[in-house]
C-alpha cells in the first residue's frame, strides 16, 4: 500500500508537468484548429527563461541588493517567467501562424516543427552544448507520511500546477476573453463577427499557453535541475498525446489526460522493466483512443467552416 | 449617401467571378430583399459586405464610413449585424451567453474584475444580463437563456441567432435565410419577430429569403441577383411581375405558389 501510494506522489508530480503543457497544445488546438508543434520547445525556452532570471535574481540577493527568501525568488522567477515566455509565445503566432491561418493544416504544421528546430538551434547557438543546471532556491525537505516519503518540492509543484489550472479554468468562465475562447472552440468564423478581434483572441491563447509551458519548464527545473535544448522535445510529444486524449480544446479533459499519462507512466513502470515503460503505456493510451477517438471530452465535429 | 452605400463592388474567387458590378444604397429604416437562383452570389454579398471576403473592386461605405477592406470585428462595431444561413452557433454555450458575446466590445472590467468581482464588474454583469433579457423577450425566447443551444429546437436556434445579432445594437441587420427549415406556423412568427425588431430598432434590415411570400410582404424594395449580377431591382409587385426575374429565378413555368 504504501508503495502505491509512493508511486502515486510521484505520478501526481509527474503528471503535472504533462497537465500544464498539454494544456497549452489543446487551447490552441480547441481555439485555432491548429497543432503547434513547437510548444514543446516554449516549454524549453521557458525553462531556460526561469534559468536566466533564477540566475540573475539569486545573484542580486547574493550581492545584497534584494534582500529576499528565497522561496519568494522561485514565485518571482515563475511569475517574470511566464510572462517573458507568453511574448516567445505571442511571437510564434505572429511571425509563424498568423500568415497561415488560411493555409492548409498541414502548412502549420510544418511551421510548429520548424519553429521547433529554430529554437532548439537558436539556444545552442546561444548557449552552447553545455548542459545547465537550475539554481536550487528551496532546500529539498523530506517528509514521512507513515512510510510515504513527500519531499517539500512535490507539495509545491503539485499546488502550484493545481493553482495555475483552477486560475485557468476561471479565466475562461469569467472573463469576455476568455467567453470568446469557448465559443471560437465551436464555430471560427462567427465570432468576429460579434466584435470580437480574432487576432487579440489568437494571440493571447498562445500567451497563456506558453506562460503555463514556462510554469512547467521551471517546476521541472526545480525538481530535475538539469537542462538541455532538446528537453522539450519528447514532453512535448507526450503533452500533445495528453492533449488528444483530453479532446479537442477541453481543458479538463487535457488537465485530467496528463495526470493519467503520468499515472500511467509510473504504474507501469512500477510492475515492468522501465526499459518497457513507453512501449507499455502508449500502448494503453493507443487502446484508450480506439474506443474514445475524440478523447474524454472531445465530441465529434467536422472541420469544415460554414458561412 | 445612404445609410449603407455600395458602389461598384466586383469580387473575383481565384478566376472565377462571384459578384459583378453590385451597388445597393440601403436607406436607415428599410427593409430591403435580395432573392436569385441558387449559387447567384447572395451569402458572397453578405460575406462581402460583412468583411469576411474583401472585394476585388468597389467601395462600401456604413454610415458615412469606408468600410471596404475592415476586419470583420471592426465592421460589426460600426454597427452591422448578420445571421447565417447555416446556423453559426457555439453548441454548448447557453443561450444567455451567446448574447453575452455580441456585448465583447462593450464590457470593460478586465482580469481583476473578473477573478474578485469588483462593484465595477457586478454592474456590468447585471446590465448585460438586463439587456440579454430585453432581447431574448422581443424574439420569444427568454425562457430558454440558460439552455444549451444544442438542446433546443431548430425554430428557436434561428431566435438565438437573431437575438446575438441585435445585441451587438447594429444599425443595419443582415439575415441570411432566416426562416430556411422552419414550418410554416414557425415562418409566420418569425415574420413577426422581423416585423417586431424593426419597428422597435429603427432598423435597416436586408434580407436574403427563398420564400417569396415573406420578400414580397416585408420588403420595401427587392433585389434580384442572377450569376453575381443584379438583374431586377424594383419594388415586390414590379418584381413579381418582371418578365427577367420570373425567367431567371422562378423559371418559365410560371410562379412558384407553394409558399
Amino acid at each position: 500500500m504504501t508503495f502505491f501510494l509512493q508511486n502515486l506522489v510521484n505520478a501526481l508530480q509527474w503528471g503535472s508537468f504533462y497537465a500544464l503543457i498539454a494544456l497549452g497544445y489543446s487551447m490552441v488546438y480547441g481555439i485555432l484548429m491548429l497543432f503547434n508543434f513547437a510548444h514543446g520547445d516554449i516549454f524549453m525556452v521557458g525553462a531556460y527563461i526561469g534559468f536566466g532570471v533564477a540566475t540573475g535574481l539569486t545573484a542580486l540577493a547574493a550581492m545584497g541588493m534584494l534582500a529576499l527568501p528565497n522561496w519568494v525568488i522561485l514565485v518571482l522567477t515563475i511569475l517574470i517567467s511566464m510572462f517573458l515566455t507568453s511574448f516567445v509565445g505571442i511571437l510564434v503566432e505572429r511571425l509563424g501562424y498568423r500568415p497561415l491561418r488560411d493555409a492548409p493544416r498541414a502548412s502549420a504544421a510544418i511551421t510548429g516543427l520548424m519553429i521547433g528546430i529554430i529554437l532548439e538551434t537558436g539556444n545552442l547557438a546561444l548557449l552552447g552544448a553545455r548542459r545547465v543546471s537550475f539554481p536550487s532556491l528551496i532546500d529539498s525537505v523530506t517528509y514521512n507520511f507513515g512510510g510515504v516519503y513527500v519531499t517539500n518540492k512535490k507539495i509545491m509543484i503539485v499546488a502550484v500546477s493545481l493553482a495555475l489550472m483552477a486560475a485557468l479554468h476561471q479565466f475562461v468562465s469569467r472573463t469576455k476573453w476568455g467567453m470568446a475562447m469557448r465559443a471560437m472552440a465551436f464555430d471560427y468564423v462567427v465570432v468576429p463577427l460579434m466584435g470580437v478581434p480574432l487576432n487579440t483572441i489568437a494571440a493571447l491563447t498562445f500567451a497563456i499557453g506558453s506562460a503555463l509551458a514556462a510554469a512547467a519548464g521551471i517546476l521541472f527545473g526545480v525538481a530535475y535541475p538539469v537542462l538541455d535544448p532538446y528537453m522539450g522535445i519528447v514532453f512535448g510529444w507526450k503533452a500533445f498525446v495528453a492533449a488528444i486524449l483530453g479532446g479537442r480544446g477541453s481543458i479538463m479533459g487535457a488537465t485530467l489526460a496528463g495526470f493519467l499519462l503520468g499515472f500511467i507512466e509510473i504504474f507501469v513502470a512500477m510492475i515492468f522493466p522501465s526499459t518497457l515503460r513507453d512501449l507499455i503505456a502508449y500502448s494503453i493510451i493507443l487502446l484508450i483512443l480506439v474506443f474514445r477517438p475524440h478523447g474524454f471530452f472531445g465530441e465529434a465535429y467536422s472541420a469544415r467552416l460554414r458561412l | 449617401m445612404a445609410l449603407l452605400q455600395v458602389d461598384h463592388m466586383t469580387h473575383f474567387f481565384g478566376g472565377l467571378r462571384a459578384v459583378h458590378d453590385y451597388n445597393l444604397s440601403l436607406e436607415a429604416g428599410q427593409i430591403r430583399g435580395l432573392i436569385g437562383p441558387n449559387g447567384a452570389g447572395k451569402t458572397t454579398v453578405f460575406n462581402l459586405l460583412t468583411g469576411i471576403h474583401t472585394p476585388t473592386e468597389g467601395h462600401i461605405h456604413l454610415d458615412g464610413q469606408e468600410i471596404t477592406g475592415k476586419p470583420p470585428h471592426r465592421i460589426a462595431s460600426l454597427g452591422l449585424a448578420r445571421t447565417f444561413q447555416n446556423l453559426c452557433l457555439w453548441r454548448h454555450m447557453t443561450v444567455l451567453e451567446h448574447v453575452k458575446m455580441a456585448r465583447y466590445s462593450r464590457i470593460s472590467y478586465g482580469l481583476i474584475g473578473a477573478f474578485f468581482g469588483t462593484p465595477k464588474r457586478h454592474r456590468e454583469e447585471a446590465a448585460i444580463e438586463a439587456k440579454a433579457h430585453t432581447l431574448l423577450q422581443l424574439v420569444g425566447i427568454d425562457h430558454l437563456a440558460d439552455q444549451v443551444v444544442v438542446n433546443l429546437p431548430y425554430g428557436a436556434q434561428r431566435r438565438v441567432e437573431l437575438a446575438r445579432a441585435l445585441a451587438i445594437e447594429p444599425k443595419v441587420l443582415f439575415l441570411d435565410e432566416p426562416t430556411a427549415g422552419m414550418n410554416p406556423e414557425e415562418l409566420v412568427q418569425m415574420m413577426e419577430i422581423i416585423r417586431r425588431v424593426h419597428a422597435e430598432f429603427d432598423l435597416a434590415i436586408y434580407l436574403i429569403e427563398h420564400r417569396l411570400k415573406m420578400v414580397m410582404e416585408l420588403c420595401e424594395v427587392i433585389q434580384t441577383l442572377v450569376f453575381g449580377e443584379v438583374v431586377a431591382e424594383g419594388p415586390p409587385e414590379e418584381i413579381q411581375t418582371n418578365p427577367v426575374v420570373i425567367e431567371a429565378y422562378l423559371g418559365k413555368e410560371g410562379v412558384e405558389s407553394s409558399c
